[in-house]
Parts: C-alpha cells; sequence; structure tokens
C-alpha cells in the first residue's frame, strides 16, 4: 500500500484538495455555470447575498436554477420545493457510492457531515477519480479541500454573473449552459471504467432522453433505476459466465 | 406582514423550499452509505444508478435544453457534443480537449448557421 499519497499533515491534505480544485476542469466549468446563474438570480430580482447563500446551502447547480426560476416566476412554496426535491434525488446513490471511499475505522460521524454537504457532481466524480490513490486518513480532509475550492470558486464567479449580468451576448450565455452537459459528459464518461458503468452511463444517456420524451413522471428516478439496475445486470451476467 | 418579516422571506423560502428539499437526500445517503463496504455489491450497484442519471441529466441538458442555449438549433448542439466527446476519445480521455473541442464548435456552429 506504500504507494498511497500520504501528506505532512491533515491541513496539507486539505490544502492539497483545494488545489486539485482549482487545477482541474471543473473550477472553469463551475465559474462558467455560476457566471450564468449569478446573471439569472440578478434577472429574476433576487439579492447577490441571497444568491450566495443559495450556493453554500443547495450547492447543486440544477436545483438552483429551478429554485431560482420557479420562485422567480410566482410558483408556490409547495411546487418549487417538490420540483427542487425531485431534482436532488440523485445525491442519495452518489452518497452510497462515496461514503465507503471515507469512513475507515474509527471514523467520527460528524467527520462525515462536511463531505456529505460537499457532494455535488463535481466533487464526486473528481473524488471517485482521486480518492483511492490517497491514503486513507487523508481522504476526508482532501474531499473537503475539493469541495472548498469548488464552492469558492461558485461563489466568487455567482457574485460576478450577478453584476455582469445585463450585457451577455446570446450566444455567449448558450456557451456558457454548454458547459454543464459537456463536462459532466467527458468527466463520467472518463470515470466509467468498468463495465457496469459504462453500461449505466450508454443506458442513461439513451433512456433519460426517452422518458423524458415521453413526458413520465419522475423520469430521472427511472433513469436510473432502469440504466442502474440493468447495467447491474450486465455486471452480473459477465460474472456468472466468466 | 411587518417590514422585517418581508425582509427575512425570501430567506425562510430558500430554506424550505431549496436547502431542505435539496439536502434530504444527501442526509438518507449519509444514514444509508455509512455502514456499507466499498466492495459491496450494493455499493457498486448505488454507482451504478448515479452514473445513469447524471448521463441522463446531460442527454435531457443537451436534447431539451433551456434559456439561451434553445435558441442554438439542435444538430448544432448535437453535433457539438460529438465533436467534444470525438476529441475527448482522441487526447488521451482529456476532460479538458473534450470540453474545449466541444464549446468551439458549439460557437462555430452558432456563429455561421444560427439563423
Amino acid at each position: 500500500m506504500s504507494d498511497l499519497t500520504v501528506f505532512a499533515s491533515p491541513s496539507a491534505a486539505f490544502g492539497n484538495g483545494v488545489k486539485s480544485a482549482l487545477l482541474s476542469v471543473f473550477s472553469i466549468v463551475l465559474a462558467g455555470t455560476y457566471l450564468g446563474l449569478g446573471a439569472l438570480a440578478h434577472d429574476f430580482g433576487f439579492t447577490a447575498w441571497w444568491f450566495a447563500l443559495s450556493t453554500v446551502l443547495v450547492w447543486a447547480a440544477p436545483a438552483q436554477v429551478i429554485l431560482l426560476s420557479s420562485l422567480g416566476a410566482g410558483a408556490t412554496v409547495v411546487q418549487a420545493a417538490v420540483a427542487v426535491t425531485l431534482s436532488a434525488i440523485r445525491l442519495l446513490p452518489m452518497l452510497v457510492a462515496l461514503l465507503p471511499l471515507l469512513r475507515r475505522k474509527g471514523t467520527r460521524f460528524r467527520d462525515l457531515l462536511l463531505p456529505t454537504h460537499f457532494t455535488a457532481i463535481s466533487m464526486w466524480v473528481e473524488s471517485l477519480r482521486l480518492l483511492p490513490g490517497i491514503a486513507p486518513e487523508f481522504r476526508i480532509p482532501f474531499c473537503n479541500g475539493l469541495g472548498a475550492g469548488y464552492m469558492g470558486t461558485a461563489l466568487v464567479f455567482g457574485f460576478l454573473g450577478y453584476y455582469l449580468a445585463a450585457g451577455l451576448p446570446p450566444l455567449l450565455a448558450a456557451t456558457l449552459l454548454f458547459l454543464t452537459p459537456m463536462s459532466f459528459l467527458m468527466s463520467t464518461a472518463r470515470n466509467a471504467r468498468m463495465l457496469i458503468d459504462r453500461a449505466a452511463f450508454g443506458l442513461g444517456l439513451i433512456v433519460g432522453p426517452l422518458l423524458a420524451w415521453y413526458e413520465v413522471e419522475l423520469d430521472l428516478m427511472w433513469t436510473g433505476v432502469i440504466g442502474g439496475a440493468l447495467g447491474y445486470g450486465v455486471h452480473r451476467l459477465r460474472g456468472a459466465l466468466a | 406582514m411587518s417590514a422585517l418579516s418581508a425582509e427575512l422571506w425570501p430567506y425562510f423560502l430558500l430554506i424550505v423550499a431549496g436547502y431542505l428539499p435539496n439536502e434530504i437526500w444527501r442526509a438518507l445517503g449519509l444514514v444509508l452509505g455509512r455502514g456499507l463496504d466499498e466492495e459491496s455489491e450494493l455499493v457498486l450497484l448505488a454507482r451504478a444508478v448515479a452514473t445513469a442519471i447524471i448521463a441522463g441529466v446531460v442527454a435531457k441538458l443537451i436534447l431539451f435544453s433551456s434559456g439561451a442555449l434553445a435558441n442554438v438549433p439542435l444538430s448544432i448542439r448535437l453535433g457539438a457534443a460529438g465533436c467534444g466527446f470525438v476529441a475527448f476519445l482522441l487526447v488521451k480521455r482529456s476532460v479538458f480537449a473534450g470540453v474545449l473541442a466541444g464549446e468551439a464548435a458549439l460557437l462555430a456552429g452558432g456563429f455561421l448557421f444560427a439563423p
């Protein structure tokens, strides 16, 4: 196990996590995404501090888009809450997959609270990729560093977008919105090394839009269940045949 | 409604309609996931489910875009995503190269062919 990265201290691991976050492609993607979200918050008449607090508390770009556009368009609290919670279901399987990498014998429950809150697609993808190469005792501070680096980037560019809101040319605004699907597509494909993940990824790409096209309710939840279960089936089948 | 509560109302909305309905799934994930082993089959299944959901999100964002991206024709969005993915595969599975190529293709396509 000597090839695992070891740090001088937990704070060094945290600092390295921040550095990894800032140097990864996701910091550019988050910068672009939150430029766009900040502008949206401005256009819907929210204050800059309200938007910053929503970034800290919600910390999920899709949920924030829904929150801004539903409340901004005059939806009721219940309508907004239902739409947000449906978009957030993915966080559950993400945490179930991430926590075993963080936890070891003697890890205190409260030490898992911060990484749990920091969990979002960008942090999750990078954690699954980088944590296996890091000594277990440094994984939690490293993960917190990643989360803090990403959240800091989002906050700075959220404010910037809020105050620059007025004059984004439409094509540039479209390019900013295109950053999220592009980065999720490539980073998830990069992480999908096992057959089960590749199968789930390919199935999700097909099943997701089909269910949305036929306006199936809870389409993303069913995409997860169908894509995940079939991917798992393929994995078990190959295991049985091998 | 007093002036104070009118000022706090947006923050109340943020907690009730944003923070709590989102965070509940993180909390459930923490409760369910903290006792599991890295190698357990359930963790493998959870990762597959999460991966499929993210793939679904990606496909929906590209096919059924909203906001300014919806004004770019679907064929250009799909073409740009394809260009990005090919660049990603060609340049040693580099996410940076893929995102850059996809964005450049979208910008070029939007500039040249948009109505």
